[in-house]
């Protein structure tokens, strides 16, 4: 068995320490050590985006982030974006726009729409299809997916 | 994935020390590495982080006026960047080619060119700017045009222990322009690359400079094409005639992304794209 | 015939009910499935795309440290001369096995061959590697008109064409020929004046869902298994797996996990009897996941194909015969969906002599697997860029052409059936009256096409249990799937039928040992089939609260009736109570309602639609953009409008990506060279626009509530629309798939 290594991290605002083999990546980490598997697994070469995350304030690929990488930075998870008693806007207009079909993409695109919000409260249309590219959706043809991120941008 | 020791050191020399061992390998951004670690086309026995090396990263406004980038300046910031959107436009484009937001916050500058893919995306824009490569190891520090750094697909000059810290651009060109030749418009690997720069004087182009990626073994420059336009002022002609200079100038593959045919055509379509989009910006 | 009416639920757009644990993570797909004990399996696959399979040592392997089990194909059951029944026709038991674990032969570049559990996946990936196969290698063959070739390499050495009854004496790789015939095809074409031929090629696709395949097993030491998995069917799962185990069916449970897409991928079984192997011969939990690879290279793409299609009309625009010969790839084993193509191709027109071949043609590629309204696409990518020229030809506006020639109710299909009320005059109506089609499309080098499909949607077995809460709402039992929505499209209509909302209803979907038989979330079949089975549900919960209110009332059962959710008295006597008053009464009338259907129905009622497209084509570049897109469909009845707009669109991208940029590439041994989501691209949201649809009720008479599956023939249209608008744009007909750069500059000549 090789080596673990003992790695502290800030999770959805929780102080977090785990330890991990060096090639456990961080999705690995989140879904396999900590259960947090809202994270999916779609390619795991960085061309779908179902394990984006922000780290740091930038939105990633957890796939290609080691978990030994991630020592004193800060994860956000999709686990992390809903209030105690409310859903996060952009969760609502998800719902609201049924701008999910099966579901394994979308907490992929929450965290993409959420680094963009956070980033430009008033995307155009053009500006949300370039955020959301580098996430993979087979079921909906993004329509109802790039309302949704328009409808939370107003409504935030 | 194979078992790996993991090394995250805080100096270069400490850096270099460690990458000059056998089946060393230097993690940057992680987006060729990890993808090749898992695919098992990377199988390093260590793994050395340049993460925590202070001042690998950044860009800065140099003394003679041009700009230093940092090779772990993760390509996203060098997209946004003003200062390389206004003065160095084909780099910045070149960098916003690359994969999608959430790659390019991780991918570095330095890891598209270290990894020698003869299709990096920054490469085409780096050899029409002129680039220099400034280059550390235990023995010292050296320079050299990033036209130079190239020998195969994959294949760089680096000696063991030898690690690019920062790429030296000149005062900008008068104009510049990437066009990546590809299906889907981002998440895609180029079919093929082709970047220029000019400098103008009063409607005359004064110099051009044109990087051409994914169109031989290694990313090159079409000088027989840039001669061509020097000292001219554009017209269809001599549009005409650069393009298919750069064209003559490939050694394409056919490949599963499209024909050799097919990129030599499009060197030459866009070869007169970009030369004409650069002239314009000029302009402006 | 269904009636007319204002409905209070259906056409509403309520919050699905599975939505907060889809936006907040917490629904547990198969790969989220953890239990105590797990242990992590992998597949070792073939490097070969034909070889003989010479010997498999595992002893390396077996000695690795955290190793715990290794199967082989040695380890399921003898499957030599036995048949399945998979319910679909009798099946050769040694291909269903084989394509699990191969036996004898590899036959396609990441056909499975060994399995190792281990205590993590990466232990488990190195023992793989650590697994030492001997291979004679054989050369393969990659394409249906070389496989067809007498001197081609065989797959199977006792493969005989089944050909239209007979079976021929010969092995060759040709599994079947069937053939549809109607009227008199030579007398139809000499009446024609206008007779066009062509020749189409489409290439291999894959269906793309995000989620690979992933399988987890426990065998308890009393025989039970249990399967924990991403699946269209749990009980397609129960069945193959009784069959390949050759285990008996009542010790198998299979418990669906929330699944990440199918599109008709997730029907067949790949891990699940690999990770039930493991588990039995470890004691422990195994969950044995596939990564993005395997899926392209192990999983069923749906076919190549080759297609000739020649249609004739007269002059004043009567379609007079219709031919067409479709060959199609059906992987390593036979099986392709040319039987359906074969259905569909020339489905939407009304002609009078029509003859139809089709063959099934094993290549050394994965076993094919249905892939949304499969074949349809293919054949209709033929047919309707023939009858776009044809209209061309004549001089006929290509939607007036297709009312011209459009079945109706009546129309007999030159595979037998007759059509019952059906829409497709009307989405070409739609079409042809929308906006998008009567704006202005002149720009150089844009062009403007349409297209129509129609598929035909399956009806199969569905079964729902319904009980009734002390506040008014339900509990809804059901074992379909949901892929896109349908807890909430199966819920409305038994809300409909009790008068209460959507949310008053809760709805799970549960294992096998909790629900009546369900056939698969596929043909269309889930808001059609399971929500017939939800509405006579519904019905029998009413009947059973209506006697409890008979007997609250002391009154005659015939005399309470039920509308808009309320029980009233209708015998003179004042009593009125509403399903949630009543709700709370059952204890005092004799204990809980619980009422349950099961169905099979037959009459799930084609589906049509018709596309119009827009694009620019950059001529020096070859590149094609989509620019707009409108998309009309016959629905019959809308239960979730939302929902029936996202199969349209979902249906249309999937096929703009199989039009312009989606196949297999293969390199000379076979190997295919893009298996990644970079290099097999699928679309991304910056290479569309947003997909306008038109939704065309027009009820089936086979449903309550009009219902006509939606979710397969939106992907029908589009690579046909988008061939014929290139040709619009540049005046160059293109016959191949996908129409990538490459084969553009090729065709305008450029290269």
């Amino acid at each position: 068995m090789a080596r673990k290594t003992h790695v502290q991290t800030q999770i959805n605002g929780d102080s977090v320490e785990f330890l991990c083999e060096a090639r456990q990546s961080l999705l690995e980490v989140l879904r396999d050590e900590l259960q947090l598997t809202g994270a999916k697994e779609g390619c795991n070469n960085g061309n779908c985006g179902a394990c984006s995350v922000i780290l740091d304030g930038r939105l990633v690929n957890s796939c290609l982030v080691l978990g030994v990488e991630t020592g004193g930075k800060v994860v956000e998870t999709v686990e992390g974006l809903a209030a105690p008693d409310r859903l996060h806007p952009i969760q609502d207009a998800f719902l609201e726009n049924a701008a999910l079909q099966c579901g394994i993409c979308t907490p992929g695109f929450l965290m993409s729409a959420k680094a963009l919000l956070d980033n430009n409260p008033n995307p155009t249309e053009p500006e949300v299809r370039y955020w959301l590219a580098g996430n993979l959706c087979r079921c909906t043809g993004y329509d109802k997916i790039v309302r949704a991120v328009l409808d939370a941008a107003a409504a935030m | 994935m194979r078992s790996f020791e993991f090394f995250e050191p805080t100096t270069l020399a400490e850096a270099s020390r460690l990458f000059a061992q056998e089946h060393a390998q230097l993690l940057a951004g992680g987006t060729d590495l990890v993808i090749g670690m898992k695919a098992l086309t990377e199988t390093p026995q260590s793994v050395i982080s340049l993460q925590k090396i202070a001042g690998l990263a950044g860009i800065t406004t140099d003394a003679d006026g041009g700009v230093s980038i940092g090779v772990m300046t993760r390509v996203r910031d060098v997209e946004l960047s003003e200062e390389i959107r206004n003065g160095y436009t084909a780099l910045a484009e070149g960098a916003a080619e690359i994969g999608s937001i959430q790659i390019r916050n991780l991918a570095t500058l330095g890891g598209n060119i270290a990894h020698a893919s003869p299709a990096a995306d920054t490469v085409a824009a780096l050899l029409a700017l002129d680039a220099q490569v400034d280059i550390a190891s235990a023995d010292g520090e050296r320079s050299v045009p990033i036209h130079a750094l190239f020998t195969g697909p994959g294949q760089t000059i680096l000696t063991a222990g030898e690690i690019m810290t920062r790429f030296r651009l000149p005062s900008p060109a008068s104009g510049s322009h990437y066009i990546k030749h590809k299906i889907r418009e981002v998440m895609d690997l180029a079919f093929i690359g082709v970047a220029a720069a000019v400098d103008m004087d009063n409607g005359t182009i004064t110099g051009a400079r044109i990087g051409l990626a994914a169109v031989a073994p290694t990313p090159i420059r079409a000088t027989e094409a840039e001669e061509l336009l020097a000292g001219k002022s554009l017209t269809d002609a001599i549009l005409a005639e650069a393009g298919e200079a750069a064209a003559a100038a490939c050694s394409p593959i056919s490949d599963l992304r499209c024909s050799a045919e097919h990129r030599r055509e499009m060197v030459d379509v866009l070869t007169r794209r970009t030369v004409r989009e650069a002239v314009a910006r000029a302009h402006a | 015939m269904p009636e007319k009416k204002e409905y209070k639920v259906i056409g509403t757009r309520p919050i699905r009910h599975d939505g907060v644990d889809k936006v907040t993570g917490r629904a547990l797909y198969g790969a989220d499935f953890h239990t105590a004990g797990l242990l992590h399996g992998r597949v070792l696959r073939s490097p070969h795309a034909h070889a003989r399979i010479l010997s498999i040592d595992t002893s390396r392997a077996e000695a690795y440290p955290g190793v715990k089990a290794i199967v082989t194909a040695k380890d399921l059951p003898d499957a030599a001369d036995k048949v399945a029944d998979l319910g679909e026709g009798a099946v050769h038991l040694k291909y269903l096995c084989d394509n699990i674990l191969a036996s004898d032969k590899a036959l396609y570049k990441g056909h499975a061959i060994a399995a190792v559990a281990a205590t993590n996946a990466h232990i488990a990936e190195e023992a793989c590697a650590l697994i030492d196969v001997a291979y004679e290698v054989l050369p393969p063959v990659l394409e249906v008109r070389q496989a067809m070739e007498p001197a081609a390499p065989l797959l199977h050495e006792t493969l005989k064409t089944g050909s239209l009854g007979e079976t021929a004496e010969e092995p060759s790789n040709v599994a079947s020929h069937l053939q549809h015939k109607k009227g008199d095809i030579e007398a139809g074409f000499a009446e024609a004046d206008v007779i066009i031929e062509r020749e189409f090629v489409t290439g291999t696709v894959h269906q793309g869902y995000i989620e690979p395949h992933n399988a987890t097993a426990l065998y308890n030491p009393d025989g039970q298994l249990t399967v924990w998995c991403s699946t269209q069917g749990a009980f397609t799962v129960r069945e193959q797996l009784t069959e390949i185990l050759q285990y008996p069916i009542s010790k198998i449970k299979v418990v669906p996990m929330e699944i990440g897409g199918g599109f008709g991928g997730k029907i067949n079984v790949y891990v699940e009897p690999v990770a039930a192997l493991l588990a039995k011969k470890t004691g422990k939990p195994v969950k044995v996941l596939m990564n993005r690879a395997d899926v392209f290279e192990g999983t069923g793409p749906t076919p190549a194909s080759f297609i000739r299609v020649k249609m004739g009309a007269t002059k004043d625009g009567k379609l007079t015969a219709a031919q067409t010969h479709l060959a199609f790839e059906a992987g390593a084993y036979p099986g392709s969906p040319v039987g359906a193509g074969a259905m569909c191709i020339f489905a939407p027109y009304d002609i009078a002599n029509v003859l139809i071949d089709g063959y099934d043609v094993v290549v050394n590629k994965p076993k094919s697997a249905p892939y949304r309204a499969p074949g349809a696409t293919n054949a209709a990518f033929g047919s309707e860029t023939v009858i776009d020229e044809l209209a061309k030809e004549l001089n006929i506006d290509a939607l007036e052409f297709r009312i011209m020639n459009g079945a109706k109710e009546g129309v007999k299909r030159a595979d037998g059936p007759v059509f019952p009320r059906i829409g497709f005059i009307e989405s070409v109506e739609a079409a042809k009256q929308h906006p998008h089609y009567t704006s202005p499309n002149g720009k150089k080098h844009h062009g403007r096409g349409v297209a129509s499909g129609f598929w035909f949607n399956i009806g199969l077995a569905s079964s729902v249990s319904i009980s009734v809460n002390p506040d008014g709402t339900i509990n809804l039992v059901e074992g379909s799937t949901d892929i896109g929505g349908t807890r909430a499209s199966i819920a409305m209509q038994a809300a409909e039928v009790l008068g209460i909302p959507a949310e008053s209803v809760n709805p799970s979907v549960v294992d096998t040992n909790s629900v009546g038989y369900t056939a698969v979330t596929g043909g269309s079949r889930t808001t059609f089939a399971t929500g017939y089975a939800a509405y006579e549900a519904a019905q029998d919960v009413k009947r059973q609260l209506i006697a409890r209110a008979a007997k609250l009332w002391e009154v005659d059962e015939e005399d309470v009736q039920f509308a808009d959710g309320e029980f009233s008295c209708i015998n003179g006597k004042e009593a009125q109570l509403s399903f949630h008053d009543l709700s709370a009464r059952l204890g005092e009338t004799g204990g809980p309602v619980v009422g349950s259907a099961a169905v099979n129905p037959p009459g799930a009622g084609g589906a049509f639609a018709t596309h119009i497209v827009d694009l620019e084509v950059d001529e020096d570049t070859g590149k094609v953009q989509i620019l707009r897109y409108t998309a009309t469909q016959d629905a019959g009845k809308a239960i979730h409008p939302s929902y029936v707009e996202g199969q349209i669109q979902g249906g249309v991208v999937q096929g703009i990506g199989w039009a312009l940029n989606e196949e297999y590439i293969y390199n000379a041994e076979g190997t295919m060279t893009n298996a990644s989501f970079l290099d097999y691209r699928i679309p991304t949201c910056l290479d569309l626009p947003m997909i306008d649809t038109v939704i065309v009720e027009v009820p089936n008479p086979g449903h309550p509530y009009g219902v006509r599956g939606v979710g397969e023939v939106p992907i029908v249209p589009p690579p046909a629309a988008i061939a014929n608008a290139i040709y619009d744009a540049i005046g160059i007909r293109m016959t191949e798939l996908p129409m990538s750069p490459d084969r553009m500059l090729k065709a305008m000549g450029k290269i």
